[in-house]
């Protein structure tokens, strides 16, 4: 045996990017937009998707919840009609922590596109991994609530460049915390400079008007930008 | 903890490359913008690469530095914090010019010494 060197210089994440603009393209000739919804577990991912999707004023739209285990989310979501496909990860290497482009592409029969305008995913909850993997989405969002302290754009950096939006949640806690909203703010524009971002509480409805008004923008003019 | 997300998208490109060959090496150029442990990606590309064609084979990782460009005033500059804001003119329209990579750049593989004799 005799050891040979090959050359190769590919990114690692070409693979699933490939794929992710197989979807797109599928995602396209259906007229459908697709927004990718990433952040923390708890941060109140589903609780903003319960506050839009009945009201996206006449755009059809359709939920994909990614969970590890488990319908809860799309349970919460069931007595909103309108159709939400359940994508489980756990059959993936001991429960994959974020949704690939595959899983979503073998999510793609369940989703009935020539019903829906706009298709909602929510991410599995992590700051990590689903920075990593692009899914065919037209657009990022992620959502950062404000108890998770000032700090964490300076933490999880990779997630808070990986978005178009960042939504700040929670807001209504602001009277009960000792938070800095000016200090998360600043914190998330130097990681990201001048990144949209929206202040919200999904509980008492601040907010979510200018949250619904960006999907609306997204439903009818998406940025086209290839995938990688 | 993306580090084993990580190692599994590194072993599908080796496989794709190595067609069918056993694996000894695979040479990596990680940005540190990538936020990967260099010490828990080799452990966990040890463990997935277990049962592939990558099973014992040495990761050898180069680490390239973070550096930043602004297309406002030309300026570059090295970061180490992740602050991504232009220090000279305050402008945010800012490129990655190095640190974004992961890329794997080569392998090392076994080939049967024989092959093509007649």
């Amino acid at each position: 045996m005799h050891r040979t060197k090959v050359r190769i210089v590919e990114d690692a994440l070409d693979a699933n990017n490939t794929i992710a603009s197989a979807n797109r393209a599928d995602f396209d000739r259906a007229g459908v937009k697709v927004v990718n919804f990433m952040g923390a577990p708890g941060a109140g991912k589903t609780a903003l998707l319960e506050r839009v999707v009945a009201d996206l004023r006449g755009v059809r739209v359709g939920v994909l919840e990614g969970d590890v285990e488990g319908s809860m989310d799309a349970d919460r979501l069931a007595h909103l009609h309108v159709p939400v496909t359940q994508l489980n990860t756990g059959a993936g290497f001991g429960g994959e922590c974020h949704l690939d482009a595959n899983m979503v592409r073998s999510a793609m029969p369940a989703l009935a596109l020539e019903e829906i305008d706009l298709l909602l995913v929510e991410n599995v909850g992590n700051l990590v991994c689903p920075a990593e993997f692009r899914i065919g989405e037209n657009a990022r969002v992620m959502v950062s609530a404000i108890t998770e302290g000032e700090d964490k754009p300076l933490k999880y950096p990779l997630m808070f460049r990986a978005c178009e939006l960042v939504i700040v949640n929670k807001v209504d806690l602001l009277p009960h915390l000792d938070f800095d909203l000016d200090k998360l703010l600043y914190n998330i524009d130097a990681v990201h400079p001048d990144v949209e971002t929206i202040v919200v509480s999904a509980r008492s409805g601040q907010g979510v008007e200018a949250w619904r008004e960006w999907l609306l923008r997204i439903a009818a003019h998406a940025p086209q930008e290839a995938i990688a | 903890m993306h580090e084993l997300s990580l190692s599994s998208a590194i072993v599908n490109t080796v496989a794709k490359h190595a067609e069918g060959r056993r694996v000894t090496v695979v040479e990596l150029r990680v940005g540190t913008l990538r936020q990967v442990i260099p010490d828990t990606l080799e452990f966990y590309f040890e463990f997935v690469a277990r049962g592939t064609l990558c099973e014992g084979a040495r990761l050898k990782q180069e680490v390239i530095d973070a550096r930043l460009r602004c297309n406002g005033c030309g300026h570059e500059w090295e970061i180490e914090i992740p602050a991504f804001r232009c220090p000279e003119c305050a402008g945010g329209d800012v490129e990655i010019a190095s640190g974004n990579e992961f890329e794997v750049e080569a392998i090392e593989v076994e080939e049967a010494q024989c092959i093509g004799q007649r």
